[in-house]
């Protein structure tokens, strides 16, 4: 009987409870010792030292002594860098989800059932995922020059990568039905996209939208350290000139910014799902 | 023989106002990014067609004379992610306790616990490291230090939505045969959460393998250092040796952390 595949026997050992506790105990043990030593290991050669990190925070103390009073002066500057980031997330988000939707059709079995394009464009997409967003940065900025558009094209590979993931996996999770009932009277395969696919997943594409452009703010603020544009450029141009005061300022308004979009953003979010 | 199209489905007036200015406040976000972003298309083409030949054949044809170097720091760095971690996993779980509804009892405790956890995620990693490095200097501790308390945030959301999700009947249950506090939180509350809070805390490392493979651009230790001089001195076969590297460790530590993780739940 077909119903009775999956259904978990106790003759099946996996599912049998264990008769033998200290094999599961001396299992668990080894594990957690083998946690151990790497911790050990690890914490070893990078060279942890707690020692250093009490003694930081006087330092620290120090730091705090220059960072307030914070600088007002580069409140007018840093607004105008902060436009920027946000234009900049603006853009690489939305060239992403246009050039994603052909991408994530591709990256998914159900829709795609040429088994090499399939596999061809999920490897492109994991390769572009593990790439850090920095890396990306330096590479198009070495490219573009400094300023705003290496910064843009670093972003919008940046969040292809995942969303390409994220959206061809909803892709994999429709309901095939509708589609079928289509192809059967006679739809081509753009219509059957068009309009048995599409309806399915907007909500959740639009909510990755706006997630992957939550993340691009973030992200804009990382690779504006290494002369990308936005506000993490004059970041890293006041930090190199020891301008404290200025920095904080800086990291106020990038915190309060964030939060402020992370807000937002949810709500938009909760209200479309 | 003529078809007649199906009714048209009526849209209250409310909803259509709704939608039009939905689209109008986008339609002027849009004009109002393309308008003032200040980009000189025509330079950047012109460094784009000059750089392009420099840059990208020597990024596709790695230094194999670093890559000992490279390997090196690159493990540097998975040990940074790795003592980051597992700091964080550990951090995470008074916080995660502190920000559950269902475990305080009480809305105050666990909207400051969530304030505070959303505060520690609104920081980028590389500002963290930033500060980091200025307490205890340019080493991989700042990293480990930064990679801790940057993950904290997000694991300790993870984990508070895990433990208000689990089956509080239980927890009842014990309660009435007059378990305590401590007993119900070793044998009702604990046994439900492990299996989750530990597949969490490894797709954490995953992606902390991913951040502190810049930290050492600010001098916070690992392969970000290689790729700051890399970048400074414009060695574009040096990048292209850090960046395979970076993409073959980084795909094998998922790989190893997606299996673990369903053997897990």
């Amino acid at each position: 009987m077909a119903n009775n595949i999956n259904k978990p026997s106790l003759n099946d050992d996996r599912y049998a409870p264990l008769l033998s506790p200290w094999r599961a105990k001396a299992k668990l043990s080894l594990v957690f010792f083998i946690i151990l030593f790497f911790l050990w290991y690890s914490s070893r050669t990078t060279g942890v030292d707690f020692g250093d990190l009490i003694m930081g925070f006087t330092n620290m103390g120090q730091i705090i002594d220059k960072l307030f009073p914070i600088n007002m002066d580069v409140l007018a500057p840093a607004f105008d860098r902060l436009i920027e980031t946000i234009h900049m997330a603006i853009i690489a988000s939305t060239f992403s989800t246009i050039i994603v939707i052909p991408v994530s059709l591709l990256a998914a079995n159900n829709i795609t059932h040429n088994w090499f394009v399939y596999n061809a464009t999920r490897l492109i997409m994991n390769i572009l995922r593990t790439i850090p967003d920095v890396v990306l940065a330096v590479i198009f900025v070495g490219i573009f020059g400094t300023g705003p558009i290496g910064g843009i094209v670093a972003l919008f590979i940046f969040s292809l990568g995942i969303l390409a993931k994220l959206i061809s996996e909803t892709v994999e999770a429709i309901d095939m039905q509708p589609i079928e009932a289509m192809r059967a009277s006679g739809a081509n395969t753009i219509q059957s996209i068009a309009y048995g696919v599409m309806p399915q997943v907007a909500p959740q594409f639009t909510s990755f939208a706006l997630y992957v452009f939550e993340i691009n703010i973030r992200a804009s603020v990382v690779i504006g350290l290494v002369g990308a544009g936005g506000i993490g450029q004059l970041l890293m141009s006041q930090f190199s000139f020891n301008n404290y005061g200025a920095v904080m300022t800086i990291i106020l308004v990038i915190f309060v910014v964030v939060v402020i979009i992370e807000y937002i953003s949810t709500k938009i979010r909760e209200a479309i799902i | 023989m003529t078809y007649e199209q199906p009714p048209k489905k009526h849209v209250p007036t409310q909803k259509k106002v709704k939608r039009i200015s939905i689209a109008t406040v986008i339609l002027a976000m849009y004009i109002w990014t393309f308008m003032s972003i200040d980009i000189e298309w025509k330079e950047a083409f012109n460094r784009f067609a000059s750089n392009y030949n420099v840059v990208v054949p020597q990024l596709f044809s790695p230094n194999w004379a670093r890559a000992g170097e490279v390997i090196e720091k690159m493990v540097e760095t998975v040990f940074i992610a790795y003592v980051g971690s597992l700091a964080a996993a550990i951090l995470a779980v008074p916080l995660g306790f502190l920000s559950a509804i269902n475990m305080t009892n009480s809305r105050i405790l666990s909207t400051i616990g969530k304030w505070v956890l959303s505060a520690v995620r609104a920081f980028p990693e590389i500002i963290l490291a930033i500060m980091f490095v200025v307490v205890v200097g340019p080493n991989p501790f700042a990293g480990i230090l930064a990679i801790a308390i940057g993950s904290t945030g997000m694991l300790g959301k993870l984990y508070a939505e895990v433990l208000e999700s689990i089956d509080m009947n239980v927890v009842e249950a014990m309660q009435a045969n007059g378990a305590n506090k401590i007993q119900i939180m070793f044998h009702g509350i604990i046994p439900q959460v492990i299996p989750e809070f530990l597949s969490y805390a490894i797709y954490r490392f995953e992606i902390d393998v991913r951040a502190s493979t810049i930290l050492g651009y600010v001098g916070a230790g690992g392969i970000g250092t290689m790729i700051f001089f890399a970048y400074s001195n414009r060695n574009w076969s040096d990048m292209g040796m850090i960046l395979l590297v970076i993409i073959v460790v980084v795909t094998l530590i998922d790989y190893g952390s997606t299996y673990i993780r369903k053997r897990i739940v």
